[in-house]
């Protein structure tokens, strides 16, 4: 890869391309301005100038950065106001970084030096089809936090939201949140349930996989498949069937009645994340224990468990997201004392639409940023421990 | 294993053959095994698969017919169902002590609802009859009460059907009461009531102590009154007005009431015979309706095909399986649509995540890393978020048309319709079940060594052929692990095609929650569910034999 | 029946065991509700209050009333019924009724006289469509539509019939995914006499009748299946006009300023009330009736008016109807049953909707998903 050489590249292509990129933000701007041609036009040829200026001219490319995110956001915020003085802001930081990585030729910099024009251009058209498909996949979320700050009680971007007026933000349904004791009850009932329901699934669980993985486990496919089962069996047909069954029981519309049912759904990413460690685990490290005298018990503990440690807590987090996460099962099997946080989102979608939902979502979703994130680091720790990875 | 030789036994340390040392530390070891996994087995046998199973259960079990109505539909058995007179005097009067004792328990409209699913109208009949079932025999049993006000006393009836202490009991008659009621009434039965019928007057009038004794257990057990201190229902005197009717010699019998009792047959003598047909047909016509009768006797037995065949859109009549009428038709169409749009579903997850996780397989492993957790974060944000945040972007003011309307690309009046219908369903479950198809891909490519590709490069092959006929072939598993997993999520979906699906998105399961919650169809819910678990059941088993169960990755 | 009068008399011996002795009642409840503005209703007008008044008493709402008869069947089966108090509309108060799954009740046993000293009975008079059922309130099914979408020229719509008029009113409709109201106003506007509805639906041709004239809008149709749908649609200005509840078009009017108006004609009457599930133990039933007799007054009725725009089910509460707790807007004539509003209106079939229901619904679903 060092042997790749970076070297300016013609300003005549950069001009273009920066031109053609400029007439596509020049089409939105003009569209909004109703002159979708004239954006066009303009939008090219102050792209094209600009490469042609920094590149020949300036070539001070720090200032030359400042200086075009800078001149964007102000005319952005001239004509517009507060929104276009973001949008171009971020116009502005895009085109001056965008000029010079074509025209330094970084562009290059991680690719083998042989590559084609052609070969590069599908390496990027790759890239960015890859970007826009993640940007799908994030967008939802980030629809929502800005939604959660929403001052009406609809969920509709406001006018005043999209000029970025402060009018039209407010924390109101953070602390409709944070004061109806509705969505705080709702709050300790999926704490008290998740946690549980993850301790029985895991505790289970673990045991399971480790029997599981010893060589010698007569009908062990078929012991797998029912294990597995509570994931494909669709949750309409899981919910229905312990409606009904818990009902006979005693157990519908009790606490252990919903423990119960969550802790069965969470079993199989349980299963599936334990054995995955224990499929990478090196058996002669419990051989060499027993060897040497540990018990069973000791050898578990000591050994087999901080190995397996990262998969169990993996797994744990699965099992936790799904109870945490759960509306059907918990629709049928709970009543109102199991009424947990998906459940009253739930209502609230079906009977009193109110962006408060959306401000439960922001804050599971930071929640689960940090679950991520602990996992992550769960999985360092875990390969660093097997030294299977550099760092 | 070189356990075995001719030469005689290898021994083990400690003096035994090695292969019984080896195989008695197998069974040591699989024992353990067992035993681990044993408390996990027996929690998902009880808490999620005896539930399902007991769900399944309800599709073909139909006791409430033979339950509630017991005598009308033994007698039922000897009528043609498909001639054209309605049953006979006999049926009626069967039926007459079923609807009366049901009506008491409020059993009567729960068979009426589940007949009604057949044909349209059972349920008001029944719901009539057991407002009206009292009215039957009404001037007899004025006449009766005419001729002696005992008739009328609980004291009197409670004394003459016990008779006199130390008498023999009519136990059989209390049992199978007891378990009439029981069958009926789905709760137990057992327990002291306080009464027990004497078998003098159970040979004399058995009609009278059937009725009575069933009226003893249901005051005792289900109303908690004391049978002694309550009077009896109609149907006890219309029982022993037909047992007095019917010729019976009282003569011999000098027990409690053996006076009472012959001064009222005599009284009873020139009175009309009850109607019950005529009864029944004064309270609604329906009972005169040929197509009531067939069908509750194409329904009397205890399990039925009827569920299922309204769950594949037939019917069950009298000329054999046929089809419903087109317009009832659904279930079908839903079935090839769930299908369809699950396909739809699985093709577009399988597009969007061959390149993302190409990208992941083939980054450093710390920018992957980060890159998944883009991947992880809607998995982890709540379903039902997700969806809305669809439903707020693809509606006709959502932010996509807004979007579009700014760019010019749409006309203001041509909003594109995005949401309440497949489109909707297909774009929100792509994106919700995405993550599934990511996930067993990325396992399968980050095992691909990148040399062969190289290889296939370096001897001249352009870089269409080094990708499809090198790359690719070795990334199918993935693709199938992922299709498959996907494609069985999404055929059971329910929240988002609820949420987002108008009503050409929507899926089997969304009946199936409405005969749940709604119709009460639970049979007809329970058929629709065996269906749709059967058809994942065939997946789950191909993506067994596939892929293997054990090779599932998360991350 | 000889056994209701006994039960009657079983029930009246309860209540007056349990004045006596107010030490034997259960100190919570769980009250099935509706949830959203018109639990909050309840809520307000007299959970609050009885509670101030019992302050070791708890009350917990389950909105689980949309499914309450699944739910109650299932409880009963297994034998445990978790729910006091249970708020349905009168179908399936009448369901529940009929298959023992509700206590039968003396009305003017258990419930205040109105201030005058009249019956309960006779001040709920026919709103007690069953033995079951304690009545609340008096809601319709009803149309909004979005003032600012009326087409120039034209008059804003006032008959239901506009509905189904695509060609003077273009726009979307939002309808509740099911045959009833539907079918009825379909006929109604197809040409058929308001009396003679139920009849020409009994037919094969009248439901073929009432499907064709829907057919003339359905694609224009968004079906709904909560009542919060239709206002947050006419919000977002994603339908011009929809059916709902009364209540929630006044909430989006009134409380939220939405360009909406209200369209009363061919409003179609529903009841909603209370039923007490079959079997309580005993402690809990004293609690409850207790808790009944306070909220189903005459001044706890009408209180409950200043909530939501819903017609207390006394006769005695009318002239108390006051004004809106908060916007301070006489509430009068927004009720459903005040005389300007209803000089149309469609009284729902119960009981021929109880038996055509299954038929008609595979009939309705068949021709939705075509």
């Amino acid at each position: 890869m060092t042997l790749t050489i970076i070297e300016p590249k013609p300003v005549s292509f950069v001009a273009l391309v920066v031109a053609a990129a400029g007439a596509f933000a020049g089409l939105l701007v003009g569209t909004a301005h109703d002159t979708p041609f004239m954006g066009v036009l303009l939008g090219a040829a102050v792209a094209a100038v600009l490469a042609v200026v920094w590149l020949t001219v300036f070539r001070n490319e720090r200032t030359a950065r400042w200086l075009t995110f800078v001149a964007f956001g102000a005319v952005g915020f001239f004509y517009v106001g507060l929104m276009g003085g973001v949008i171009g802001l971020a116009f502005g930081a895009f085109f001056g970084w965008f000029i010079f990585w074509l025209g330094e030729g970084r562009y290059r910099a991680k690719l083998p030096p042989y590559t084609t024009a052609y070969q590069v251009f599908l390496h990027f058209l790759f890239r960015v089809t890859c970007g826009a498909i993640f940007i799908f996949l994030i967008t939802p979320i980030l629809v929502v936090m800005p939604l959660s700050f929403n001052a009406e009680n609809f969920f509709t971007f406001t006018p005043e939201m999209l000029r970025l007026d402060p009018e039209g933000y407010s924390l109101k349904h953070y602390r409709d949140f944070f004061s109806n004791s509705d969505w705080q009850q709702a709050m300790r009932n999926s704490l008290s349930i998740a946690p549980m329901a993850t301790l029985l699934s895991v505790g289970f669980g673990t045991l399971a996989a480790i029997g599981l993985s010893s060589e010698h486990v007569p009908f062990r496919r078929a012991i797998m498949a029912i294990l597995i089962s509570p994931m494909i069996v669709p949750l309409i047909i899981s919910a229905a069937g312990m409606y009904f069954f818990y009902s006979r029981l005693g157990l519908q519309g009790t606490y252990w009645g919903v423990v119960l049912a969550h802790a069965a759904l969470g079993i199989p990413f349980v299963i599936i994340t334990v054995t995955a460690t224990l499929v990478g685990f090196d058996r002669s490290l419990t051989r060499a224990a027993a060897n040497m005298g540990a018990n069973p018990l000791t050898t578990f503990f000591r050994v087999q468990m901080p190995l397996i440690l990262p998969g169990v807590i993996s797994g744990g987090l699965f099992a936790f997201i799904t109870s945490f996460d759960e509306v059907v099962v918990v629709l049928f099997v709970g009543s109102a004392g199991q009424k947990t946080l998906p459940w009253q989102m739930f209502i609230g979608l079906r009977e009193q639409i109110s962006p408060t939902i959306l401000a439960v979502a922001t804050i599971l979703v930071a929640i689960s940023i940090a679950l991520l994130t602990t996992v992550e680091l769960l999985r360092r720790r875990s390969e660093r421990l097997r030294g299977m990875s550099p760092g | 294993m070189s356990d075995t030789t001719d030469t005689g036994p290898v021994l083990a340390a400690d003096g035994t053959p090695l292969k019984r040392s080896l195989r008695r530390a197998l069974r040591a070891q699989k024992l353990r095994a067992l035993a681990l996994i044993a408390p996990l087995l027996i929690f998902v046998l009880v808490t999620f698969i005896a539930p399902i199973a007991d769900m399944l259960f309800r599709s073909v079990e139909n006791q409430i017919v033979s339950n509630t109505l017991p005598n009308a539909v033994a007698t039922l058995n000897d009528w043609d169902g498909t001639s054209d007179g309605l049953p006979g005097e006999d049926t009626f009067e069967a039926l007459y002590y079923d609807m009366f004792l049901a009506a008491e328990a409020k059993r009567h409209t729960r068979v009426g609802s589940r007949l009604n699913y057949e044909e349209s109208g059972i349920s008001s009949m029944f719901r009539k009859s057991g407002r009206g079932v009292d009215d039957i025999g009404e001037d007899q049993i004025d006449a009766l009460e005419d001729i002696n006000d005992v008739w009328g006393d609980e004291t009197f009836w409670f004394t003459m059907m016990s008779g006199p202490d130390g008498v023999a009991k009519a136990n059989g008659i209390l049992s199978a009461q007891r378990e009439r009621l029981a069958n009926l009434d789905q709760s137990s039965f057992a327990g002291e009531i306080g009464f027990a019928p004497s078998q003098q007057i159970a040979d004399l009038l058995p009609r009278t102590v059937r009725a009575y004794t069933a009226f003893a257990v249901f005051t005792a057990i289900e109303d908690e009154d004391i049978v002694a201190e309550e009077e009896p229902w109609e149907a006890v005197k219309v029982a022993l007005i037909e047992d007095l009717r019917s010729g019976i010699d009282l003569s011999g019998y000098d027990g409690p009431g053996a006076q009472e009792l012959r001064e009222a047959q005599q009284g009873l003598a020139n009175q009309p015979a009850i109607d019950y047909k005529q009864g029944f047909i004064d309270i609604t016509e329906d009972w005169a309706n040929l197509d009531n009768w067939k069908t509750i006797k194409m329904y009397a037995p205890p399990f039925t095909t009827g569920y299922f065949l309204n769950a594949v859109d037939m019917q069950k009549t009298p000329e054999g399986f046929q089809p419903r009428p087109e317009n009832e038709q659904i279930y079908g169409i839903l079935f090839k649509r769930t299908l369809f749009m699950s396909l739809m579903i699985t093709g577009s997850c399988i597009l969007l995540a061959y390149p993302v996780a190409y990208l992941l397989a083939n980054l450093p492993m710390r920018t992957s890393s980060l890159l998944m957790i883009l991947v992880l974060l809607p998995f982890w944000t709540s379903l039902l978020v997700r969806t809305s945040a669809w439903k707020v972007m693809l509606q006709q003011q959502g932010v996509i048309n807004d979007t579009l309307v700014w760019l010019g690309l749409v006309a203001d009046e041509g909003r594109l319709v995005m949401i309440n219908n497949q489109f909707g369903t297909i774009v929100a479950m792509t994106h919700i079940l995405l993550p599934f198809m990511i996930l067993p891909m990325y396992s399968v490519m980050s095992t691909i060594p990148p040399y062969y590709v190289r290889a296939a490069r370096s001897l001249g092959a352009t870089n269409w052929t080094s990708f499809w006929r090198v790359y690719f072939p070795q990334s199918v598993p993935g693709i199938g692990a992922g299709s498959i997993l996907v494609f069985i999520l999404a055929i059971g979906y329910y929240i988002t095609p609820e949420i987002v699906g108008g009503t050409s998105g929507t899926f089997i399961s969304n009946r199936i929650a409405y005969h749940i919650s709604t119709s009460l169809n639970w049979g007809l819910a329970a058929a629709l569910g065996s269906i749709l678990l059967a058809a994942v059941l065939i997946l789950y088993w191909a993506y067994d034999k596939i892929v293997g169960i054990d090779n599932v990755k998360l991350g | 029946m000889k056994f209701k009068t006994t039960l009657l008399a079983t029930t009246a011996l309860t209540v007056a065991a349990v004045s006596a002795q107010a030490q034997d009642m259960a100190d919570s409840m769980t009250l099935v509700s509706w949830g959203g503005a018109y639990q909050n209703s309840q809520q307000k007008a007299y959970v609050e209050p009885y509670l101030a008044d019992n302050p070791d008493v708890t009350a917990t709402w389950d909105e689980s009333s949309a499914e309450a008869v699944a739910k109650l069947r299932a409880m009963n089966e297994a034998g445990n019924v978790t729910w006091d108090l249970v708020d349905v509309v009168a179908s399936d108060a009448m369901r529940l009724c009929d298959e023992g799954l509700a206590m039968e009740l003396d009305h003017d046993e258990i419930l205040a006289p109105a201030p005058d000293g009249t019956d309960a009975s006779d001040d709920f008079g026919d709103l007690i469509v069953s033995d079951c059922f304690i009545p609340q309130i008096v809601y319709s099914t009803t149309f909004g539509y979005r003032t600012d979408m009326v087409p120039e020229g034209v008059e804003p719509p006032s008959s239901v019939c506009d509905v189904f008029d695509l060609e003077t009113y273009p726009g979307k409709r939002a309808l509740q995914k099911r045959p009833i109201d539907n079918m009825e106003w379909a006929l109604y506007c197809d040409g058929v006499a308001k009396d003679e509805i139920y009849d020409v639906l009994g037919t094969d041709e009248g439901v073929t009748r009432a499907l064709a004239k829907l057919e003339g809008i359905k694609d224009e149709v968004v079906w709904w299946t909560a009542g919060a749908e239709t206002p947050q649609l006419l919000a977002d200005g994603e339908v011009f006009m929809g059916s709902t509840y009364n209540g929630r078009l006044f909430s989006a009017i009134a409380e939220q300023d939405q360009p909406i108006g209200m369209m009363w004609d061919m409003q179609s009457f529903d009841l909603d009330g209370w039923i007490i599930p079959a079997d309580l133990p005993e402690d809990r039933l004293a609690r409850v009736l207790d808790f009944l007799y306070f909220a189903t007054d005459t001044q706890r009725l009408a209180d409950q008016a200043a909530y939501i725009s819903y017609g207390p089910a006394r006769e005695s509460s009318a002239p108390l109807v006051g004004e809106h707790a908060e916007l301070g807007i006489a509430m009068g004539p927004h009720m459903p049953t005040d005389p300007a509003n209803a000089t149309n209106t469609h009284l729902y079939d119960y009981e021929w909707w109880a038996d055509n229901r299954d038929d008609l619904d595979a009939k309705f679903q068949s021709w939705l998903v075509n």
